[in-house]
């Protein structure tokens, strides 16, 4: 039985159809993620999946129960990381993870007991009785984070987890998810990056305005989607029009982004020497291996991160 | 960190509902004792409140207006504005409580959207804040009772039941103030709370019997605020009777509209 399972659901605000028909199952214990450009839905669909966001259409169910009728049970049993941050001004950092662990109705003094390890785990044990206000985003992001493990929940949803942190405090992170997959938690998350999509999920989906475009493990997306390496032209600081005819020969497919132009190829380095050949000198160049940014291109047309 | 902190036990909803939602009620008075230890002072600023009241109708106006004739006799004129002065107190807490207080929460803070992830759901987050209301309320009024008693302005022992009295007007009117405040869009839209309690205050039999308002009497009725005043006031002169209930039916149906709305809007509001 899978933890998530959603079949043709729809999301919309007024006339706006945000999520516009998604399918997909999350079993238990995967690591799933939701990749996307602004706007492509998947805050909404975390907010669904969520239980705070009502279901317009389409089926969803969540530990095999329907949030319109179970929607507290479910929520007593997931964790959530809003994509902004919304802590208790009023409280400290201590009293943050407390009260929260109160609204699930866990016992006072144990409530204090996991507030504190939570607060090692995150690195904050030494603001324990600081105000919330004056940490930096990333503290925050960081709070918010051991808030959602006040519950010791079965699945967690993590919507942009690690945007603000800075790249240290993300690697901690990963590790600490990784640890929390490894207990048998199930993980939903929604990013941008994709070196983190690549390293921590087991699958994921691709999503644009409202539809998933394409699903699979990372290594399995880029497979089917590019080529196995890339090579990165940097050219003059405009870029000829006629440029991509030039380079179709060459590789299996070119893009032209407005800083770079991309040549998908089996071997980069051969590419190279072709694009020598045709008396085109690239400012800089580089070969690397296709990522996941490079399958969202391919599908969508348009760079993930702008 | 597999294990629930909930049973997965689902019974039908309907069943858990009352339990359940007052026991998140519970939780969202808790924050609220946590928040308010630590700014303790600015609830007992309030107790002085009503002292100053009650001093400026003892040796100021109050000295200069005779008896008041009431149906039992007539009554000092102090003793008789007292209770109204009690019951408005009631509402003016009651309403700064449930409208700034609750605004600043859900548009800014972002409070209940916090809460609404967990188990809770919106009638525990209205129930909640309105009970916190009531505790201050119940503070308040015990002090405007205190006082009053000090100033030699309580004739009875029955004026013990102008609290539940006071309770109730507070029950109702942070009910209302917070459905108002739910459909409340910007700061600016709370100009209109004064230019609703103020005419209420004037106007509901508070300084002058209900007799003396003459053919205008039934604009008199349309206050919530005077069936709270009708009550405090009889509580206070020990003057029962079975016309009281009328006054508790308005209060009480007041209180469930209120808390109906309530509930509903925070669902609209934030559960989108
Ligand atoms: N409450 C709302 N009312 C109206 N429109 C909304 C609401 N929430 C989201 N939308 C719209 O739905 C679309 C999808 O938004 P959503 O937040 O789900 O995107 P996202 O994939 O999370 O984007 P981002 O990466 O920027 O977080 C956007 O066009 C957004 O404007
Ligand atoms: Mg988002």
């Amino acid at each position: 039985m899978p933890v998530i399972a959603a079949r043709s659901v729809h999301k919309s605000f007024g006339e706006f159809e945000a999520v516009r028909g998604v399918d997909f199952e999350v079993a238990r214990g995967e690591f799933f993620g939701f990749l996307g450009p602004n706007g492509a839905g998947k805050s909404s669909l975390m907010r669904m999946i969520g239980c705070v966001s009502p279901v317009t259409s389409g089926e969803l169910r969540i530990f095999d129960l329907d949030p319109n009728v179970d929607g507290a049970a479910i929520r007593s049993r997931m964790g959530v990381v809003p994509q902004t941050d919304n802590l208790d001004q009023e409280l400290t950092l201590l009293e943050n993870l407390v009260m929260y662990g109160r609204y699930f109705d866990i016992p006072r003094r144990e409530c204090r007991d996991r507030a504190r390890e939570l607060l090692e785990f995150v690195q904050l044990a030494d603001r324990a009785d600081s105000r919330v206000e004056p940490l930096s985003g990333g503290m925050k992001r960081r709070l918010t984070i051991a808030r959602s493990l006040m519950n010791r929940p079965e699945l967690l949803l993590l919507d942009e987890p690690t945007t603000g942190l800075d790249p240290q405090a993300r690697h901690v992170l990963w590790e600490r998810l990784y640890r929390l997959k490894e207990q048998g938690v199930t993980l939903a998350l929604t990013t941008h990056y994709m070196d983190e999509a690549e390293q921590l999920c087991d699958r994921l989906v691709v999503m644009d305005r409202g539809r998933i475009v394409a699903e699979g493990t990372p290594r399995g997306l880029i497979v089917e989607h590019s080529t196995r390496e890339v090579l990165e032209l940097r050219l003059l600081s405009t870029t000829p029009d006629d440029i991509a005819e030039r380079l179709a020969p060459i590789g299996e497919r070119v893009e032209v982004l407005p800083d770079r132009v991309l040549v998908y190829a089996h071997d980069g380095e051969a590419a190279l020497a072709s694009v020598h050949q045709l008396g085109i000198e690239p400012l800089a160049s580089l070969v690397r291996r296709s990522s996941l940014e490079d399958v969202f291109l391919r599908l969508t047309g348009r760079s993930l991160v702008e | 960190m597999s294990a629930t902190a909930v049973d997965d036990t689902i019974t039908a909803p309907a069943l858990r509902v009352v339990p359940g939602t007052l026991r998140g009620a519970g939780r969202m008075v808790e924050r609220s004792i946590l928040v308010y230890r630590r700014t303790w002072l600015i609830i007992v600023s309030g107790f002085f409140e009503p002292l100053f009241y009650l001093l400026s109708i003892r040796i100021g106006f109050g000295a200069l207006v005779g008896d008041v004739q009431t149906p039992n006799g007539p009554v000092d004129y102090a003793v008789f504005v007292a209770p109204a002065l009690m019951a408005s107190s009631a509402m003016n807490g009651a309403v700064y409580d449930s409208t700034m207080n609750i605004f600043f929460k859900l548009k800014h803070a972002r409070l209940y959207e916090t809460v609404l992830s967990t188990p809770l759901g919106p009638s525990a987050v209205a129930i909640g804040e309105i009970t916190w209301a009531l505790m201050r309320g119940v503070l308040y009024s015990v002090a405007f009772l205190g006082c009053m008693a000090a100033l030699g302005m309580v004739i009875s022992w029955w004026a013990l039941l102008a609290l539940p009295a006071c309770v109730l007007i507070g029950l109702a009117f942070a009910s209302a103030g917070m459905a108002v405040t739910t459909y409340m869009r910007g700061w600016n839209d709370f100009e209109f709370i004064p230019a609703a309690t103020l005419p209420m205050f004037v106007l509901s039999a508070t300084f002058y019997p209900v007799s003396s308002y003459g053919g205008l009497s039934w604009v008199v009725q349309l206050s919530p605020l005077y069936h709270g005043v009708a009550l405090v006031r009889a509580a206070c002169l020990g003057e029962g009777s079975w016309g009281l209930l009328g006054h508790v039916t308005v209060l009480a149906v007041m209180t469930v509209i209120g808390l109906r709305v309530a509930s509903r809007r925070i669902g609209t509001l934030l559960l989108t």
